[in-house]
Formats: structure tokens, C-alpha cells, sequence
């Protein structure tokens, strides 16, 4: 094996540049001639536009050109990649989503004009200068209140604010009545699953260019799908073709979710590059992405489990109002429906299980999908209710998970909601969680806190996730708009080096050095002479990008195919070099030797011979040495693993500081072990983030309260111990060919359920026993009131 | 930010003189006043920079006070008064985080008196007073309220005279987000007496626990205030507590610092 093959802990190529300044983000791409946009955004959260007079604007300094609605009649609106069904067999209601705001603005922070300049600064100075004529509208910001008989509407043209009312499996719910009508034991729970703002280090930014000489565009964009903006963009926004577009991500600065999406300001760029012909660049600041980027979770949700007298989990019913915002995002529908009304069996067996989703419109910033996307929604819901089942009935929530369990000898398993499993190991991570806690110590740890006046609590939580995403005719008959397979070609050069297109995208993730790795160690060549590229869809083929904890489930099984494309044919030519059948040719260590002979051809003798073919098998074999494959998944795959959390709470505060946490993970064959701790450690922040400090809130009249980092919580390493990270326990992924599962997600899924159980676990032992939950984040003054009552 | 004229004078005096420009606005460290302007909440027509002016700068000791030039940055009083005055060498180095007390400065902090800030408290609770160019002002007459001062326009502060305690401390409960104060109480020690500031709670900003003083000056000790209650009426309500919590939290600070301070 070369040493940096898998299973190698090997730095992170990509960091140098980043670490060093010489990362090319896409606010580094400056173009000659480049003009700047400023989007004017409305500051009211619902209003009836009745006029635009822009004729002061347009004779600032600077101005090139101001945008209105009126100059995309012939652009569509931007376009939703899935369609859900509600519980009556009717397609969801799908608003139209514009480019700029059409006759009325949905949410503060709306876009209303775009103003083009020669500057920045004087974009902006313009476009203060437009007046807008905005009449006032009641706003709709609780979910609830919007479903309400007369309530305003956020979109006229429908019959009123319920995107979808959906049921799954509807055919159940009967039978889920039935058995909590007949159940021993019934506990239920009332949850907020908070909003949060995905707040990635780097803004979006979008850099149009439009060529006349090849009639080509050009997007540069802070993109996690480049292929996926092309398609969307091209085909439904702005009619051009793909051979006439070009999107690129360079390097992109984290994105969680929030950069999957098609943005107006991608498809504005480009359009007005079009129309002014010259490149034009948009920065978002950070308060703009407060109020633009695409939100995540939002959900409140009534949980139900039912139990019989033997505490085996009999039937699961959940109630879930889910915050759309105000227009569809790109994946939006999906989020609270296929990718959490499946996972709602968690790691158990229960028999029978209805979801419903009401997916409500708000005067509010869109959402859509956030690190774990609908899974931790899921997953909040069942490990919070276990925690209370257990407490009510007076058993250790450990026991309980344990009884109800999937067991490793009934895999494959088929779940009521739909998904098969096709491995795990649930007491594996339990038990593996539990050893590096130390829980055998809990109690003299709680002793010692008590002494200090500190009230010490421990909570588990077990997890499980549908990642890989997605199996193509699977996800289409579910009513994704797109495949969900993943592309690679693999350009093997004369003197041996590779060159690898993906068509996954990374943006923090280490793709780089994970992918050559992958590639290294199935050549058996080092990895230092792999090059991976990705981010621009003149080079690489069709790919659908990195979200879902895809990338190595997917694209790393693409890379696989098509590395083993390449060997094929080295081998073949090899062969012809030595003289033998090809079925004789062993590849070890970058070696293609003649088994049970002395006679070899290195890597670049063989590589050589592909593009200088002199003595070549012409007749059979073209030249060359480069392949494409694509992979479409036959099943998600299925990440779990058990987390604990140790926290102490300040009495007299309500501080809950978290003195412990460990995450046991299933993430099956692990490449790169380092990679994956770290993908674990930021899911960890993200999930502790939620549970603790984060929280996007709208005042009544749909103002953005929590606006900046003064005001939104964004967590920082103290607020951190150090991670205990294991993933020994694997059970590698039955259907790809590297047998993995993925990692990205897992940390912002399983932790949530752990810490607010670890938090009620200390306030129950320190006696405050009507503490039953408390809405996350468990901020200081709500674990004090709630410790008061 | 709009177009601004930059001037960076050398005196007081020719600060003061160029503070005379319509909508001129004087500059620190920049911590607040910046990211306004980036914003555009703030559009001065010249930003005269205190940056350039020796005498604004430094610590030194004046007999029973301790003098802390008015663009003296947090960083600064955190290492120069540490030996004089450790308590308010304590607030100073609880600001915000290296980058922002590596460049902001007390009279800044005092100048714009935000009700989550921690000078207020330091100064307040010290009873120290506030040296402008025209005049002193004693703390007790300095704060008038949220982001309010008794400041004439134009007037700029020079320096901040802290009569030395016996002892103090400061004890600050950080609000999330900001890591500004969601409350905190600084609590100091004099002959005879005993000065109690609370910053971060009040819609009044920063204001003297006077009960609380009483209390302590019977006996310095966190015991002395059992019992004692702020009352939750004018307290900040917001995303990050409720006025009964802040009002709790005070109280909680004040304990906190007196058995900080020993
Ligand atoms: C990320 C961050 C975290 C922070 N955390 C804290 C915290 O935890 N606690 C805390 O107390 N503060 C905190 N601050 C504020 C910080 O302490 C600033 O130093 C302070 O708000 C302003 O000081 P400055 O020197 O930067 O003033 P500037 O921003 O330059 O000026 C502020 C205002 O004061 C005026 N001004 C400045 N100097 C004078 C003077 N000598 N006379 C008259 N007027 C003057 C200016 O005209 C302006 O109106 C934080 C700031 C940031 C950015």
C-alpha cells in the first residue's frame, strides 16, 4: 500500500493554500471591466410594491443600469428541484419564486432592485436613492397563525399558506391509531426545532462574465453543486444552453447546505453581465446573509410513542408544522418530508409509524436544507421522547434503547418508512460510547461537581442517517426533479500523473487528499501525483455536488469505477509490453507484473506507452488513458452511532457548560481518518451550537431580531471541551464498492437529543423533577426559568 | 461607508478645533464607531483620529489615583494597571477579544456607553471622574441612559481619574452572542465606603446598586447581600434573558464580585 493510501491519517493537501492565503475563493476572481450590484431588499417583511421611481438613482455617479422585475418578463422564476405530494394524491403549491420582487416583497431582505455600477460603494449610494413606494402588509410569521381561517396570504395566487399537508405512510395511520389507542404506555412531547442561520465563514459571492465572440456566460459562484446552478439556471431561469454556460466553484469557504441552492444573485450576474456586457460581481456582506442565505430546521412538532407493558416501542405518531419561509428553495420540500419522515424509525423496531408534515409559508427567509437536513430533526424527536419515556416509566434510557434496538441479525431491515438498512451494529456504538465517556465514573464526577455547587447530568442519544444520497429512480418516484448519482474522470498522463475530475464539489471537506488517496492506493502510485479537480463544469462531467454526506459514498464509488476502467486498460497495454494475456497481469504497488514471472512494466512505462503508441495494440486499443464512469447509489447508505454528553449547570446562572463529549460512530470503512474526526468535531459545534446558543428569531412583524453575531450565537472553541471521536465500530456499507457510509452530517445530528438529555438529566437529579423539556437553545435565562417553576 | 475627510491632529487642542466641522466626529480605537459607519447608521463629515495625541495616551499613578489617558486601549490597562489597580486591570482584559482591546479604548467605551459595556461599571463603581478638555465630571453625573453621556458636542474626553480601592473586582456574565454583559457587577472597596455598579441589565444602561452598598459596607462579604433582590422593573428583556432573569443575574454578579475581590 503507498503510504498515503487508505486507512492513512494524511494531512490535508488543500490546507497549505488555505492556511497561507493562496486559497482562490470566488471573491478573488476580479475581471476586467468588472461593474458591482447592490440589491435594494425590502425592509418590511410583507408589502404590496406600488411603485419605483429610480430617476434620481440612475443619475448617480457610477450607475450603469438599475434592474427591476420588469426587465425579467422573459426570465422564469427560480425553479424548485422537488415536488411533493400531499396526503390527497395533490401535487404541493408552488409559488412562483422571481429574480426581483414582483409586485409585492414576502420578507425583509427581499430583493427589489439591483443597481449596477462602476463601484461598489456607489451601487449601494444609488440604490438608497431609489424610492420605493411599498404599502404595508399584515405579516405572517407563526406557523400556526398562518394556517389560520383569514389569515393574510403570502402568496395571493394560492389558496392559502399551506404549501403541503403530507402523510406517510398514509396508509398507516390507522393502524398507528389503533395501536396507540390499545398501548400500555403513551408519552408525548411538544418540540421547537429551532432556526438556525448556516453562517459559513465565507459569503456568497457571484461574478457574471458573458463573451460575445463564443455567445458563452460565465458564473463564478460560491457553490456546493456548480453543475446542478447550470442546469437550474440555464434550463428554467435564463434559457442558455448548456454548451453555452459555463459555472464555476473555486474554492468555497464551508457552505452546510446554504450554497446547494440557486440564488436570485447567480442568475442576476449573469443576466446583467448579458445585458451590459461586462463581467458583474456581487459581494454578500454578512448582515445580507442574514436575511438571504437560506435558513435551516424550523420545525415544530408534536411527538408521540406508544409502548406495551414490556416497554417494547409499539407505534410512532408525530405532528410537524415546518417553516418554508417565503418562497420554495431549491430542495425546500424535500427537507421535512423524504428526509425525515424515513428516518423516523430511528434504530429501533417499531412496528408502525405515521408522520405528517403541514410545510406552512411565512413572511419569512426561505429555508431549506442545514447540515443533517430533516435527519436531525428526526432524530431530536425519538431521542427526546425516549429520554422522557424512560423517565416516566422509571427505567434507564440506556435499557430502553438497548430493548428496542435493531439487532445486528436482522439486517437487511425494512423499515415502516419506507428505507432498508443494510447494516449496523447499535449496541457496538453504545457500548463503545460508553467506555470512552468513562460512564462507570459518572457518579464521582457528579459528586465532584456537586461539591463545587455544579448540578453534573449525562445524556445519550443514538442516531441514524440516510446519507450516500440518493438512489436516482428511487428519489424520482419520491419527486426529486434531478438524478442523484455522481460523475469522475480519471486523466491518466504520458509520464504517469493523474488527473482526476469529480463532479463533487469540496468546500471544506478535504476532498483533495481523501479522493488521491483513494485513487493511490488502488494504482498503488503515490498520492502526491494525483491531482483532484472539481468546481467547474467546463472540465468535469455532469455531476450533482456535495451535500448529504455523498461525496466518498457516491463520488468516491465513481472514482472507483472509473480508476478501474483505467487499470483495465493499463493492464491490457501492459500486457501487450510483456507479452502475455491480460487476465496474467497483476497491478501491486504501481507495478504490472506477469504472475509467477520476473517480468514487470512500472506505471509510467505502461502510461508512456498510451499516449506514445509505437509499440502499441493499435488494432484492438485506442490510445490514451482516460475514463469516465458515473455511479447512481442502490440504496442510501446508513451512518449511526450512539453520542453522550456530560454537562454541568451553574444553579445560580443557568450556564450549562459541556465538561464531556463523545461521539462512537458507524461510518463504515473510514479512509481517512483524520478527515473524518474533524468532520465530526465541526458537526459536533454545529449540533452543540443548536442545542446551547443558536437561534434565528423573527419579532412579530417579521423583523429579524437576531440580525448579526451580536445577537446570533454563533459558538466558538471555548465554548467547547475537547471531543472524544471514535469510529472502530464499523460495519462497512454493503452496496458501494469502498464500503463506506459517510461523516459530514453525523456530529450536527446526534448531538442535539444528547446534550438537551444530558441537561434535563442534571436537573432531575438535583431535584428539579417538573422540568419534563426545554426548548432549544437551552440559553442561560430559559434553564434558569425553567429551573424557578 | 459614505466619503469622510480623515484628520489625525497631533494636540488635544487641534483636536478640539477640528472637532468644530459640522458633523465632525471624534475617532479611537474604532470598535464601535466602524462597523456603524460600514452599516451606514453613522455618516460624520470628518473623523478627527485621537490616535496621533501623546497626552490621551497611557497609566500612571497621581498619588491616590490612578490616571488612564482617554485612548488608552483595553490592552493596555490590562497589563499597566494590573499592579495599581488589579481590579480594573481585570475588567479591561475581560473585553471583548485580543483584536478588540489590542485597538479599542476607555474613553470610546465611555464616550458611547453601550448598557451591556464594561467600563461604565469599572468607572461607575470606582467613582472615579471623567476629564474632558473643558471640564471634570464625576462619574455619578456622566451616564444619562442608554448610549447617552452628559459630553457636549465636540467635547472630548481626556482622561479618566480612578481613585484607588481597597479592593474590587469585577464579576461579568457573558450574553452569548456578544460577549458583551447580560449583566455584570463591579464591586469595589473604599475607606468607609462601598461602591456597587451594574452594567448590562438596565434600559437606564449603568447604574449604582445602592441597597447593595449599604449592605457591604456593614460587612464586606457575599453573605452580607442574601436576600437582597433587584427589582425586574426596567430591566433589558430580549432574546437572551428576561428582565426577571437579568434582574437575578445582577444580584448573582454582585455576590460573585465581592468574593472575587476577597
Ligand atoms: C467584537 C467586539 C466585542 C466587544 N466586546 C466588548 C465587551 O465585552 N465589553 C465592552 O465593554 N465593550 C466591548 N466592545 C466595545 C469595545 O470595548 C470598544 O472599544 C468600545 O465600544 C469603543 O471604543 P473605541 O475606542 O473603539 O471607540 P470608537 O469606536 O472609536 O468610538 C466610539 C464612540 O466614542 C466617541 N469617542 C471615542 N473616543 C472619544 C473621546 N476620547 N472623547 C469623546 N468621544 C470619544 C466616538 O466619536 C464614537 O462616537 C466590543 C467591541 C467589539 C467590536
Amino acid at each position: 500500500m503507498p503510504k498515503d493510501g487508505i486507512g492513512a491519517s494524511t494531512k490535508r493537501r488543500e490546507d497549505l493554500r488555505f492556511l497561507t492565503g493562496n486559497g482562490k475563493y470566488t471573491d478573488d476572481i476580479n475581471l476586467r471591466g468588472q461593474a458591482f450590484v447592490h440589491f435594494l431588499r425590502s425592509d418590511v417583511a410583507h408589502g404590496r410594491i406600488n411603485g419605483i421611481d429610480t430617476t434620481v438613482a440612475a443619475d448617480m455617479p457610477g450607475v450603469l443600469r438599475i434592474f427591476t422585475a420588469a426587465d425579467f418578463e422573459s426570465a422564469g422564476g427560480l425553479p424548485c428541484g422537488w415536488q411533493v405530494t400531499d396526503k390527497h394524491g395533490q401535487p404541493m403549491q408552488e409559488p412562483k419564486h422571481p429574480i426581483l420582487a414582483e409586485g409585492k416583497v414576502r420578507h425583509v431582505g427581499d430583493p427589489i432592485a439591483a443597481v449596477v455600477a462602476e463601484t461598489a460603494e456607489q451601487a449601494r449610494d444609488a440604490a438608497e436613492a431609489i424610492e420605493v413606494d411599498i404599502e404595508e402588509l399584515p405579516a405572517v410569521i407563526d406557523m400556526k397563525a398562518a394556517l389560520a381561517e383569514g389569515a393574510p396570504k403570502v402568496h395571493d395566487e394560492l389558496t392559502s399558506n399551506l404549501c403541503y399537508d403530507w402523510g406517510f405512510v398514509e396508509e398507516n395511520k390507522a393502524a398507528v391509531d389503533e395501536a396507540f389507542d390499545k398501548a400500555a404506555h403513551v408519552v408525548s412531547l411538544e418540540l421547537v426545532n429551532n432556526r438556525l442561520v448556516a453562517n459559513p465563514m465565507e459569503p456568497r459571492v457571484a461574478v457574471g462574465d458573458y463573451d460575445p465572440w463564443g455567445d458563452q456566460s460565465t458564473l463564478y459562484t460560491t457553490s456546493q453543486n456548480p453543475h446542478v446552478i447550470r442546469l437550474l439556471m440555464g434550463a428554467f431561469v435564463l434559457n442558455i444552453p448548456e454548451h453555452k454556460l459555463r459555472v464555476v466553484a473555486p474554492d468555497v469557504g464551508g457552505g452546510f447546505g446554504s450554497k446547494i441552492y440557486h440564488y436570485a444573485e447567480e442568475a442576476f450576474c449573469t443576466f446583467a453581465a448579458r445585458a451590459l456586457k461586462r463581467p458583474v460581481k456581487w459581494t454578500c456582506s454578512r448582515s445580507e446573509a442574514f436575511i438571504s442565505d437560506a435558513q435551516g430546521r424550523d420545525h415544530r412538532t408534536k411527538m408521540e410513542l406508544a409502548l406495551d407493558a414490556d416497554h417494547n416501542f409499539t407505534a410512532i405518531r408525530t405532528e410537524t408544522y415546518a417553516n418554508m419561509g417565503a418562497y420554495l428553495s431549491t430542495f425546500a420540500p424535500s427537507i421535512p418530508t423524504w428526509l425525515h419522515g424515513t428516518l423516523m424509525a430511528g434504530n429501533y423496531r417499531t412496528p408502525l409509524i405515521y408522520v405528517n408534515v403541514k410545510a406552512v409559508f411565512t413572511n419569512t427567509v426561505p429555508v431549506d436544507a442545514y447540515r443533517g437536513a430533516g435527519r436531525p430533526e428526526a432524530t431530536y424527536q425519538l431521542e427526546r421522547i425516549i429520554d422522557k419515556a424512560a423517565r416516566d416509566l422509571g427505567v434507564d434510557p440506556i435499557a430502553l434503547r438497548r430493548q428496542n434496538f435493531i439487532k445486528p441479525d436482522q439486517y437487511p431491515y425494512q423499515t415502516p418508512v419506507a428505507v432498508v438498512y443494510d447494516t449496523g451494529n447499535y449496541d457496538a456504538t453504545m457500548d463503545k460510547l460508553l467506555e470512552i465517556t468513562d460512564h462507570a465514573g459518572f457518579a464521582a464526577r457528579a459528586a465532584e461537581s456537586a461539591n463545587r455547587g455544579k448540578l453534573r447530568g449525562f445524556g445519550v442519544a443514538s442516531y441514524i442517517e440516510a446519507c450516500g444520497i440518493a438512489p436516482s429512480n428511487l428519489v424520482g418516484q419520491l419527486g426529486a426533479r434531478a438524478g442523484l448519482y455522481e460523475s469522475a474522470t480519471i486523466r491518466v498522463n504520458a509520464t504517469g500523473s493523474i488527473s482526476v475530475y469529480t463532479g463533487s464539489h469540496s468546500h471544506g471537506q478535504g476532498h483533495e487528499t481523501t479522493f488521491a488517496q483513494v485513487v493511490a492506493d488502488m494504482i498503488g502510485v503515490d498520492a502526491s501525483t494525483i491531482e483532484i479537480h472539481h468546481g467547474d463544469t467546463s472540465n468535469s462531467p455532469m455531476g450533482m455536488g456535495t451535500y448529504g454526506s455523498r461525496s466518498l459514498a457516491v463520488g468516491g464509488s465513481a472514482i472507483v469505477r472509473a480508476t478501474n476502467k483505467v487499470v483495465d486498460k493499463a493492464k491490457k497495454i501492459a500486457a501487450h509490453l510483456l507479452e502475455c494475456a491480460p487476465e496474467d497481469i497483476e497491478l501491486k504497488d504501481g507495478k504490472f507484473s506477469v504472475a509467477g514471472t520476473d517480468k514487470s512494466v512500472d506505471w509510467s512505462g505502461v502510461t508512456l506507452a498510451a499516449y506514445v503508441p509505437h509499440n502499441y495494440p493499435l488494432e484492438d486499443l485506442e490510445p490514451g488513458l482516460e475514463e469516465t464512469a458515473f455511479y447512481d447509489p442502490s440504496n442510501f447508505t446508513y451512518p449511526a452511532g450512539a453520542y453522550g454528553c456530560e454537562v454541568e449547570i451553574d444553579p445560580e446562572t443557568g450556564k450549562v457548560d459541556i465538561v464531556g463529549f463523545a461521539a462512537a460512530d458507524d461510518f463504515g470503512n473510514v479512509v481517512n481518518p483524520m478527515i473524518v474526526e474533524g468532520q465530526v468535531h465541526g458537526g459536533l459545534a454545529q449540533g452543540i451550537g443548536q442545542a446551547l446558543m443558536e437561534n434565528c428569531v423573527f419579532d412579530d412583524s417579521g423583523q429579524l431580531l437576531s440580525g448579526s453575531f451580536m445577537d446570533y450565537a454563533m459558538p466558538r472553541a471555548d465554548d467547547f471541551p475537547g471531543f472524544k471521536v471514535d469510529h472502530s465500530c464499523n460495519t462497512p456499507c454493503t452496496h458501494n464498492p469502498l464500503g463506506v457510509k459517510g461523516c459530514g452530517e453525523a456530529g450536527a445530528i446526534g448531538s442535539p437529543p444528547a446534550v438537551v438529555n444530558a441537561v434535563i438529566d442534571a436537573l432531575h437529579r438535583a431535584g428539579h423533577t417538573h422540568v419534563s423539556h426545554i426548548d432549544m437553545p437551552l440559553t442561560p435565562s430559559r434553564v434558569w426559568a425553567a429551573m424557578q417553576k | 461607508m459614505y466619503d469622510f475627510d480623515f484628520v489625525k491632529p497631533g494636540s488635544i487642542d487641534g483636536a478640539v478645533k477640528a472637532l468644530a466641522a459640522e458633523d465632525a466626529i471624534p475617532l479611537a480605537g474604532g470598535q464601535t464607531l466602524l462597523p456603524s459607519m460600514k452599516q451606514r447608521l453613522n455618516a460624520p463629515s470628518v473623523m478627527v483620529s485621537l490616535r496621533g495625541i501623546p497626552e490621551l495616551q497611557g497609566v500612571c499613578r497621581d498619588g491616590d489615583v490612578l490616571v488612564v489617558g482617554a485612548a488608552t486601549t483595553h490592552a493596555r490597562v490590562a497589563t499597566e494597571a494590573a499592579a495599581e489597580y488589579p481590579g480594573l486591570a481585570a475588567l479591561a482584559g475581560q473585553i471583548g477579544d485580543p483584536a478588540v482591546r489590542a485597538m479599542g479604548t476607555i474613553g470610546g467605551s465611555l464616550a458611547n456607553n453601550d448598557p451591556s459595556a464594561c467600563y461604565p461599571a469599572g468607572v461607575l463603581g470606582s467613582g472615579a471622574t471623567i476629564v474632558t478638555n473643558a471640564r471634570e465630571i464625576a462619574a455619578d453625573d456622566f451616564f444619562d441612559g442608554m448610549f447617552a453621556t452628559a459630553l457636549e458636542e465636540g467635547e472630548i474626553i481626556t482622561s479618566v481619574r480612578f481613585p484607588i480601592p481597597q479592593k474590587a473586582a469585577y464579576a461579568k456574565f457573558h450574553q452569548p452572542a456578544s460577549r458583551f454583559a447580560l449583566a455584570a457587577a463591579f464591586v469595589a472597596r473604599f475607606a468607609g465606603t462601598v461602591r456597587v455598579a451594574i452594567t448590562g441589565a438596565s434600559e437606564g444602561g449603568v447604574f449604582r446598586w445602592t441597597e447593595a452598598e449599604a449592605a457591604l459596607k456593614e460587612s464586606f462579604t457575599p453573605e452580607a447581600l442574601s436576600g437582597l433582590t433587584l427589582p425586574a422593573e426596567g430591566m433589558i428583556g430580549d432574546l437572551h434573558g428576561t428582565p426577571d432573569y437579568r434582574a437575578h443575574l445582577a444580584a448573582v454578579m454582585t455576590r460573585r464580585a465581592v468574593a472575587a475581590a476577597g
